[in-house]
């Protein structure tokens, strides 16, 4: 299978070019959030204060993940997505912004695949549960926001040839349902 | 290996011939999930109230299942459970008149639902019969079962194997991504029923599953 490498931050062509079922490695900065610190972020937006995000949306990827504390000599915990449908209520207002790539697990609404096709976004899928393994392609990482929130604070990653599956190109394809077609026994 | 270390569910099996002496039993739990917690470097993903949302700082409290059994020991079986795949499980209060049928219908239907969110392959715990609460109950206490070890009734062993088979020809297979392996065993429990109800619990858990045990 061909492996394509991404370095953020993206343009549009970048995310527009990929389709589902495709290995990519990221590299470069990323950042995190999950269900408190997007409720804040999309409060922000909706309140048109968008100057106060945590960092500018555009051309950038955020993992949906809390990861566990870090060892003495680690750079990172811990660190697997959570899933993502919990987002779904906030996703469509970042990718507005010009988010480029979410990545978590699980299925997206329709609404989110429809934004994704809107706004030229994708939606790629790391592997649930291989946290550790995964933390592995994380080179550095720090709280960049909301610190109260623990787990769930703002992180950026400076990340390695981060593996992940895309799961929902910008053509409104989904690769969760492609798959099962493959295999299910009628 | 998962950065969700889960909420600390613990099964407390009390000898009745065991007495404790001083201290509040479930206060040293409490601390013990502090401390493991703590200095295990696990994650904190407990919030004091559902709607409030503050996280507790330390993963307590645990929830504790307690049975008093004969004997003279005090066993401990912690099992860490996921969020991710605790919220694609489900119960229905089913008719008498849905009967086995119904209830394969009920499983499939939740794995279907669930799909690549719990982090497959994953383990279904089913509990059949009792209240509602029970039900649940029995459908956790089926996940502690070692994957492999057969139900001892015969039926219910069938009806394990027949819906493995059926979960896994969905096609959801492993990250929800395409393939046969979906599940990788199904464990049922069930408990006596009222006349007028057939409740049905399932409770999934995902690969990343953590039980520990120790007996005093
Ligand atoms: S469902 Fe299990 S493997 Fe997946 S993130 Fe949650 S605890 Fe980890």
């Amino acid at each position: 299978m061909t492996q394509i490498r991404l370095t953020t931050p993206l343009t549009d062509e970048d995310v527009e070019k990929l389709r589902i079922g495709q290995q990519v490695l990221i590299n470069g900065v990323i950042y995190t959030g999950r269900d408190a610190a997007h409720k804040r972020m999309v409060d922000l937006i909706k309140a048109g204060k968008e100057n106060e995000l945590p960092f500018d949306p555009k051309g950038q990827i955020i993992y949906y993940v809390g990861p566990s504390p870090t060892k003495p000599g680690k750079v990172v915990g811990s660190c697997g997505p959570t899933t993502s449908y919990r987002m779904d209520p906030y996703a469509p207002e970042l990718y507005k912004l010009g988010l480029k790539v979410s990545i978590g697990k699980g299925k997206r609404s329709p609404e989110v695949i429809e934004a994704m096709k809107k706004y030229k976004g994708v939606y790629v899928a790391a592997i649930g549960g291989a946290a550790a393994l995964i933390a592995k392609s994380i080179k550095s990482a720090k709280v960049i926001a909301y610190p109260d929130l623990g787990a769930e604070a703002v992180h950026e990653f400076v990340v390695e040839d981060f593996p992940v599956v895309v799961v929902n190109d910008t053509l409104g394809g989904d690769l969760y349902q492609e798959g099962i077609k493959i295999y299910a026994v009628k | 290996m998962c950065q969700d270390t889960g909420y600390a569910v613990i099964f407390l099996e009390l000898g009745q011939d065991v007495r404790i002496e001083g201290g509040d039993l479930y206060e040293a739990i409490t601390e013990g999930v502090r401390k493991g917690y703590t200095e295990g470097y696990l994650r904190k993903s407990i919030v004091s109230h559902p709607l409030e949302r503050k996280n507790t700082g330390d993963n307590t409290p645990p929830v504790i299942h307690t049975t008093i059994v004969p004997g003279e020991n005090l066993r401990i079986v912690v099992a860490p459970k996921g969020g991710g795949s605790e919220n694609m499980s489900a119960i229905k209060m089913m008719k008498p008149a849905d009967g086995v049928e119904g209830v394969k219908d009920f499983v499939l239907e939740v794995a279907k639902n669930a799909g690549p969110n719990p982090c497959p392959p994953v383990i279904f715990g089913v509990g059949i019969g009792g209240t509602m609460e029970k039900a649940a109950l029995l459908a956790k206490e089926a996940l502690l079962r070692e994957i492999g070890e057969k139900n001892e009734d015969p039926n219910m062993a069938a009806l394990e194997d027949e819906l493995l088979e059926k979960i896994n020809n969905l096609g959801i297979g492993p990250q929800g991504l395409g393939g046969r392996t979906f599940a990788l065993a199904v464990h049922i429990k069930t408990y006596a029923a009222h006349i007028a109800s057939l409740p049905v619990a399932v409770n999934i858990n995902c690969h990343a599953a953590r039980h520990k045990e120790i007996v005093f």
